[in-house]
């Protein structure tokens, strides 16, 4: 069926379209040029005076793996709150926090969005995050694989193995993770913390094995670049939430020496101990090393006030932090000489300083950071608030005297603290849909995804224009996934299913003799009951693997 | 004949994947590291394999269609067992959703004081390769391991290695409350919630502790995951309002079935022959592991394959973070209960 997508004004930084007014067609899927032997259009949309875009991307959510489901079980009063009815074409649930997945999938659609990305995908628990993710409808999806506590990498790094080995690891685990980039979380933190550290600076030794943060970030970051992945290393900093952490940060940005790093949540890491509370903004000096060193991008992990849950890989800091947690119930856990987790309930209110000052340190450095190509819009959902508050943020971005209203009613001291109302910026619509599209693409290293050029998926956005940019992005008139119409007037009208995005990287099978050695000692499962096999994410007769290509190996 | 190796088991919860089956047609022996678990629920004979009506022989097509037929006449159906596989979780929760359906797992009365627990105040617990290479000291409280899981020990804590204990064998092990022995498992009611209080002060003190809740076999811990995605809580709900609802008391399937609360019964039983369906009045439908044997004939009783025999999939192990991939060893022509239950649900 050939569509055409009739005078919409197209925002597609990808393809340096800035708003001008185009015809998009659209057949078998994807994005074709117009026909040049004049057969006519199956069906036509006239979006004239309409805004076109891709299909947006979220670059890191927590939409699928164990942590999710505690956080799930944890708070049935969240999900009471929020009931959500079978309908003619879709599956009944629960969603505000933590959704259920088929929740997840339909909201994420009907704000416009056709890709997540799961950022803390644990190997052992791998398994589950595709289950998940194979029972969220429309969107594509894909994970981070997690290292940097899993004891065989550190013993590695202990006993000096070189970096050839190390890099036949990483892209072993991928392969049998079914991931499409490297994440790390407190490098070494989550490890410690079995050890009964509390606290890991980024110098500071496991008190186990000879290694220290810096170290295994290096490693990693060296060992993705040189297996060829795209996505850059996926960085949960140390220290997260700690006064003072805006300095552990910078010496995070300048230990990893100009490799590709992506710093994840970096609103959550960016905070110092000045003023009356000790607490203080270190977005300014965020932003300005990010603006000087083009080998890093960030996800900004904005928070938003009112009721979540925090569900992090990072049992060290959460454990910590669950002196906070709102209502006070907890959980963590250790996991398989593999990571660990956390899930704390949050309630971020307006009128208490510190959440206050945090919500304005993620806007100021969304506005001071200059380059929109490298940070993302995140709300580490469910972590900064759930996903479903994007078209929220979108506004605060985009509307200076919204965003200033807002500010003017949070806390008075935490006012004073931020430099917020001095920022003029506003974001275009161009920059935005590079944030949320483009930019995330790149970033993430996918194929034929986030641009509306031909031969691309046709994951098409369409929106109608207004001022009120939330009410503009909470209901696009019509979303496109893979060419098919799956939500219109912001409901949805058709489930797809979604493709999962993985690399395969190439690595020496020699690795497998010490993994067998390993597993067979120490671990409870069978080497090769471990790695996922490509029948597990298609059998269902819904899911699909597309793996896209490594950047050239030298 | 041929030999499989390092297969998964899905009996006995402790994600046991070492065992190695002899196939002999549709016969299976297991030929090394079975134990009083295992190899009876994999070496059970097949037994009577074809569906029934009211305890007459029917066509597959038959049952699905008089499954359908019942369903579709009620107000508020019961789906009670649940035990099956990932993806027979799935067809279940799809079934009940289009049916206003109540789910609710075998096991979930003593899975409640645990479930209870954690949704008042959380708790600090850990998975079995932690135990393995890092447990010093066990304290069992109130369960006999045995009983439960009788390579545990062996797998877990008598072991040859341990990453970070100099000798595995001199770990400690304390028994409260119960000796152990070779009989039924127990656990101290009411005593959940002090005990994960227990293991979150230790951490607060200044040491690392963590709590392992022992329990959860034949897929409990399964249908709880993927009803927790699914639906967001983690049992017991109840679709009939259009969406599904949570009440760890009030759905309960004996409850609904003594209250006269339920007008029809499924029962999904997939890895036991012997665990049946309640006793009741309403008509009941039953997918169960080929050869269950009835006082009291169902409505209608489809024999399905067992998952890890019959054919591949998901489980979960009863630390909840691990599902193994179960292999399909052998060919008996038996069907999987996703493909029956999303037959039943296509008929509707
Ligand atoms: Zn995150």
């Amino acid at each position: 069926m050939l569509i055409k997508l009739t005078g919409g004004r197209v925002y597609d930084p990808a393809s340096g379209i800035d708003g001008q007014q185009l015809d998009i067609y659209v057949e078998n899927g994807r994005i074709v040029a117009p026909p040049s032997d004049g057969r006519p259009v199956d069906q036509e949309y006239d979006l004239r005076g309409k805004v076109v875009m891709s299909g947006a991307i979220d670059m890191h959510t927590h939409i699928g793996g164990g942590k999710g489901n505690i956080a799930r079980t944890l708070l049935p009063e969240d999900h009471r709150m929020d009931p959500v009815a079978r309908t003619s074409v879709t599956r009944s649930g629960n969603g505000h926090a933590m959704p259920s997945s088929f929740i997840a999938g339909y909201r994420y659609a009907e704000m416009g969005y056709t890709a997540c990305f799961e950022p803390a995908v644990l190997p052992i628990n791998a398994r589950q995050a595709h289950m998940e993710m194979g029972d969220t409808p429309i969107v594509d999806k894909g994970g981070y694989v997690m290292l940097g506590s899993d004891d065989f990498l550190l013993r590695m790094l202990t006993a000096q193995k070189d970096q050839k080995a190390i890099n036949d690891y990483v892209a072993w685990t991928l392969n049998a993770a079914k991931g499409i980039g490297i994440k790390v979380v407190n490098a070494g933190g989550i490890n410690a913390f079995k050890f009964n550290q509390r606290k890991l600076d980024l110098d500071e030794k496991n008190s186990h094995y000879d290694v220290t943060p810096r170290q295994i970030l290096q490693t990693l970051a060296k060992a993705v670049q040189e297996i060829g992945v795209k996505h850059p290393l996926h960085v949960h900093g140390c220290n997260l939430g700690v006064p003072g952490n805006v300095d552990t940060t910078l010496d995070t940005i300048q230990g990893v020496e100009g490799l590709p790093m992506h710093l994840t949540h970096i609103q959550f890491h960016s905070y110092g101990t000045e003023g009356d509370f000790k607490f203080s903004s270190g977005a300014a000096q965020i932003a300005e090393a990010i603006n000087k060193n083009p080998n890093i991008s960030a996800d900004v992990g904005q928070i938003l006030f009112g009721q979540t849950v925090t569900a992090s890989g990072d049992n060290m800091r959460q454990h910590a932090n669950h002196r906070f947690a709102n209502p006070n119930k907890w959980v963590c856990m250790d996991i398989e000489c593999d990571a660990g987790c956390g899930v704390v309930p949050f309630k971020y209110k307006d009128q208490n300083f510190v959440n206050a000052l945090q919500w304005a340190i993620g806007l100021e450095i969304f506005l001071l950071v200059e380059d929109p190509w490298r940070i993302f819009l995140t709300t580490d959902h469910p972590n900064g608030a759930p996903f479903t508050s994007y078209p929220h943020l979108i506004r605060l971005l985009m509307d200076k005297s919204f965003r200033n209203d807002m500010l003017a009613t949070i806390h008075p001291e935490a006012q004073k603290m931020t430099t917020l109302a001095s920022i003029d910026r506003e974001y275009t619509l161009n920059e935005i849909a590079i944030m949320t599209r483009a930019g995330a693409a790149r970033i993430i290293g996918l194929q034929d995804r986030g641009a509306l050029a031909e031969g691309n998926w046709a994951d098409i956005t369409v929106y109608t224009e207004n001022a009120d940019r939330q009410t503009m992005f909470s209901k696009p008139d019509y979303v496109f996934k893979d060419g098919e119409l799956v939500v219109r007037d912001g409901e949805v009208v058709k489930v797809t299913w979604g493709t999962t995005h993985i690399v395969k990287p190439d690595y020496d099978l020699s690795i497998e003799r010490d993994l067998q050695h390993y597993f067979d000692r120490y671990l409870t499962m069978k080497l090769g009951n471990f790695k996922i096999s490509d029948d597990e994410i298609t059998e269902d007769g819904r899911g699909s693997l597309s793996v896209h290509p490594l950047r050239g190996v030298a | 004949m041929t030999e499989i190796t390092e297969i998964p088991s899905p009996f006995c919860g402790i994600g046991t994947d070492d065992l190695s089956i002899q196939i002999d047609g549709t016969q299976l022996t297991v030929t090394s590291n079975g134990c009083a678990v295992n190899t009876p629920a994999f070496e059970q004979a097949i037994g009577d394999s074809l569906p029934s009506i009211n305890g007459q022989t029917a066509t597959l097509e038959q049952a699905v269609a008089k499954a359908a037929e019942i369903l579709r006449n009620t107000q508020q159906p019961v789906f009670g067992g649940c035990a099956s596989d990932v993806n027979g979780m799935r067809a279940l929760l799809a079934l009940a959703d289009k049916t206003g359906a109540v789910v609710d797992n075998q096991n979930f009365n003593i899975t409640r004081r645990n479930l209870l627990a954690m949704q008042d105040s959380g708790w600090m617990n850990c998975t079995l390769a932690e135990i393995k290479n890092r447990c010093d000291l066990l304290l069992i409280v109130g369960t006999d391991v045995e009983g439960f899981a009788p390579r545990f020990f062996e797998r877990y804590l008598w072991t040859e290695h341990a990453m970070f204990l100099d000798k595995p064998g001199d770990r400690e092990v304390i028994y409260l409350g119960k000796a152990p022995s070779g009989s039924a498992s127990t656990r101290p009611d009411g005593k959940v919630q002090s005990i994960c209080s227990l293991v979150k002060d230790i951490n607060l003190q200044g040491n690392r502790c963590s709590g392992f809740p022992l329990g959860g076999k034949e897929g409990d811990q399964t249908a709880n995951q993927v009803c927790g995605w699914t639906t967001g809580y983690p049992a017991r709900v109840n679709y009939a309002r259009g969406f599904p609802e949570y009440d760890p008391f009030l759905y309960d399937t004996q409850t609904l079935l003594n209250n006269g609360e339920a007008d029809a019964l499924l029962w999904l039983q997939s890895f036991n022959q012997n665990s049946r369906p309640p006793h009741t009045q309403v008509p009941s439908i039953v997918l169960g592991r080929a050869g269950m044997q009835f006082d009291q004939a169902p409505a209608v009783y489809i024999p399905i394959g067992t998952p890890g025999i019959d054919h591949a999939g998901h489980a979960y192990r009863l630390d909840n973070v691990v599902a193994i991939r179960l292999k399909k060893l052998r060919d008996a022509g038996l069907p999987s209960s996703a493909d029956v239950l999303s037959a039943i649900e296509h008929a509707l």
